[in-house]
């Protein structure tokens, strides 16, 4: 039974890391119908800004979590405006692989900038771990799951209670509708692209201080298993990306814990294909009627 | 016009062979020696200068430097050696490409590296069809140089075999700590792992010991809190991580914090700086590690090889993988001297035959699988700094 609640309790630490990605995701998603591949890679660009200001720049946690943030989403503004604003008309494959490309340049653009090898992240937040009833959980795992789950509210405060959130709820209804009724499509796509980059790069600085290492090649499988995260909660809804990312965190863990750590990342894409039989939608997905 | 067409192509196919033709003459002319221009010997270094292991090839390098600089100064033979550096990327067929490019276009008479037993593996079979001598300073699979019962008769390593390593530490483990419940935690997709956990459990077994937990992860996994509870879960005693620094430093982390506090064990592929940052200094503790050599053996050759490299280094003290470039050096440039020649083949011989050569790391006595007899080193960790425990000879 002990061992169960830690299984649980390590799998939504893990959880919550998918979770921040797959927000990040699910909302470019929603706005602009774009699988954007390379938000994986903005995740590791975050995780090195935050490791360059620690280390280099000697600051705490929060500013270099802040600095971070600021930095991705200005990054993620500039690869939407450079990669993905001249195919805004063209196809939707076009677009994917695109996204391909551009998380392929970001990867080895990294590679060539600062060499292949892993860096140790530093330890800033000297945290007390929890111990109940021998399960222990660690004062990081507490404070990542603190930091998404604000970031989730704040989130679906800009998206519902903001004239920017507004705008991306508009847009994402009717583009052309919305460019008409007076809103300027692009600044609320750039926008939209700003605050998921931000997500990741926060994501990122929260990997590093969680799991000390961070390579450039490293937002590959999380980034997959946010995608896998957001399509199980329904791609483009907010709350189930949350919900998605824990649950996959969750099963994980579970599947470690019967005894197939082996069998971990195969299980989350079995999960992916599952779903996309079963509930194309996600499990907080409706089947909307198309307008006619 | 379709005619035409052909004829050009003709054409252009006979211009490339001619190209090519041009080539090949220029560099035979070049090797007539069997490497290297006037009074130099061409060596190759095929080493993990970038990629997951990059500490590895790194520290192998500066022994080699280190090693060059010394041989140098009165050459061998008359002649001096020059150094040829690829960088494999840690990865075999990044690995074999270097190989390639070492053997046919700088024509070099001996090859060292790489540094891990995969990226060494690739590169066999191209050492053994153009009758090149591979030398690989810390390779430990046994596959190395004997594959099927058959040996691969161009490869070479300076140090010694896995089994010797996990038996070592099963003998450390029961005899010297008490073990009885040791567990296990293997990295499926390295050969050297299971390797080790293999002897380990078997020499275990033998003394007394029983292995009662098996968890395993592959490469690049960042997250073990799920195989770290379930080993928890059994009580053991004792782990035993045969891994790579890059996870271990990450596995010895979140051990320490999910409350597993025994003794916790591996071998020479936790030896690296990048580990103590990984894993941090206190959670290092009560962690032990075989190894090849320590600079804290007060032999004398080791001692002064120790000041050599920290008069180079800026005070840096050496680690195993820097004495076993070192020694490597100093293994291949004996054989050039037996051989008297820069002769692959005859360095090749040369290579097998050594027999009671004095290097750092040990007395240099090749068994019939060209793997050494050698002795290994006991370290401890002891916040974050390796000290020397105890020294085992092979039996």
């Amino acid at each position: 039974m002990e061992q169960l609640i830690q299984q649980l309790v390590n799998g939504i630490s893990l959880g919550s890391i998918y979770a921040l990605i797959a927000l990040g995701y699910t909302m470019v998603y929603g706005i602009v119908k774009l699988i954007n591949f390379a938000h994986g890679d903005v995740f590791m660009v975050g995780a090195f800004i935050g490791f360059y200001c620690i280390s280099i720049f000697h600051l705490g946690f929060f500013p270099a979590l802040l600095i971070s943030m600021a930095a991705c989403a200005i990054f993620g503004v500039l690869i939407e405006r450079i990669a993905y604003k001249p195919l805004r008309n063209a196809t939707r494959i076009a677009a994917l692989i695109t996204a391909i490309g551009v998380s392929l340049f970001i990867e080895y653009g990294t590679i060539y900038l600062r060499g292949a090898q892993p860096e140790a992240y530093p330890n800033t937040v000297p945290l007390h771990d929890l111990k109940i009833f021998g399960v222990v959980i660690s004062g990081q795992s507490i404070l990542i799951l603190g930091v998404s789950i604000i970031l989730m509210i704040l989130l679906q405060f800009i998206v519902h209670r903001t004239k920017i959130g507004k705008a991306m709820r508009a847009v994402s209804h009717d583009m052309d509708a919305a460019k008409l009724m007076g809103i300027n499509v692009n600044n609320t796509i750039s926008a939209t692209f700003a605050i998921g980059s931000a997500l990741a790069g926060a994501a990122g600085v929260i990997f590093g201080m969680y799991y000390t290492t961070i390579d450039p090649l490293m937002g590959i499988i999380p980034g997959l298993k946010a995608f896998v995260a957001a399509v199980l909660g329904g791609i483009g809804i907010i709350p189930g990306a949350m919900t998605g990312g824990l649950l996959l965190g969750v099963i994980e863990s579970l599947v470690s814990a019967a005894g197939f750590s082996l069998w971990r990342d195969g299980v989350a894409f079995v999960v992916l294909i599952l779903i996309l039989l079963l509930r194309p939608a996600g499990l907080f997905g409706k089947n909307v009627k198309e307008k006619v | 016009m379709r005619k035409k067409k052909v004829a050009g192509l003709f054409a252009s196919l006979m211009l490339a062979g001619g190209v090519m033709a041009g080539c090949g003459s220029a560099n035979t002319s070049g090797s007539a020696d069997g490497g290297g221009k006037g009074g130099t010997i061409k060596i190759g270094a095929n080493l993990e200068l970038s990629g997951g292991v990059a500490s590895y090839g790194e520290s192998i390098k500066e022994g080699i430097d280190l090693a060059l600089d010394e041989i140098n100064k009165n050459g061998v033979n008359g002649k001096k050696l020059e150094l040829v550096t690829v960088d494999n990327k840690s990865d075999a067929s990044e690995a074999t490409n270097g190989a390639i490019k070492l053997i046919s276009q700088d024509k070099v008479s001996a090859i060292i590296g790489a540094a891990t037993s995969t990226d060494t593996l690739a590169q066999v079979q191209i050492a053994h069809d153009n009758k090149v001598p591979i030398i690989t300073p810390t390779g430990t699979n046994p596959t190395v140089t004997v594959k099927d019962g058959k040996l691969n008769d161009f490869a070479f390593r300076t140090c010694f075999i896995d089994p010797f390593q996990g038996t070592v530490a099963a003998n450390f483990a029961a005899n010297t700590l008490n073990v009885k419940k040791a567990a296990i935690l293997i990295d499926s997709s390295s050969d050297y792992s299971k390797g080790l956990a293999a002897s380990f459990k078997d020499s275990l077994k033998k003394d007394g010991g029983d292995v009662v937990s098996e968890e395993a992860y592959v490469a690049k996994d960042t997250d073990f809190h799920a195989q770290l509870t379930r080993i928890k879960a059994q009580n053991p005693a004792f782990v035993f991580i045969p891994g790579y620094y890059q996870e271990v430093g990450l596995i010895v982390k979140q051990a320490r914090e999910l409350g597993l506090n025994v003794p916790m064990m591996g071998a020479d592929g936790w030896d690296s700086p990048t580990l103590v940052q990984l894993a941090g200094k206190s959670a290092l503790n009560n962690t032990f590690i075989t190894n090849h050599y320590s600079s804290g053996d007060a032999d004398q050759k080791v001692q002064a090889f120790v000041k050599a490299f920290q008069a180079k280094y800026n005070g840096k003290s050496p680690d195993a993988f820097n004495a076993l470039g070192y020694d490597s050096v100093y293994f291949l440039a004996d054989a050039i001297k037996r051989a008297g020649s820069s002769d692959p083949q005859k360095i090749q011989k040369a290579l097998a035959e050594t027999n009671g050569l004095q290097l750092v790391t040990g007395v240099m006595k090749l068994d019939k699988n060209h793997d050494p007899i050698k002795s290994a080193v006991i370290l401890e960790y002891k916040d974050g700094v390796q000290t020397f425990k105890t020294k085992v000879n092979p039996e």
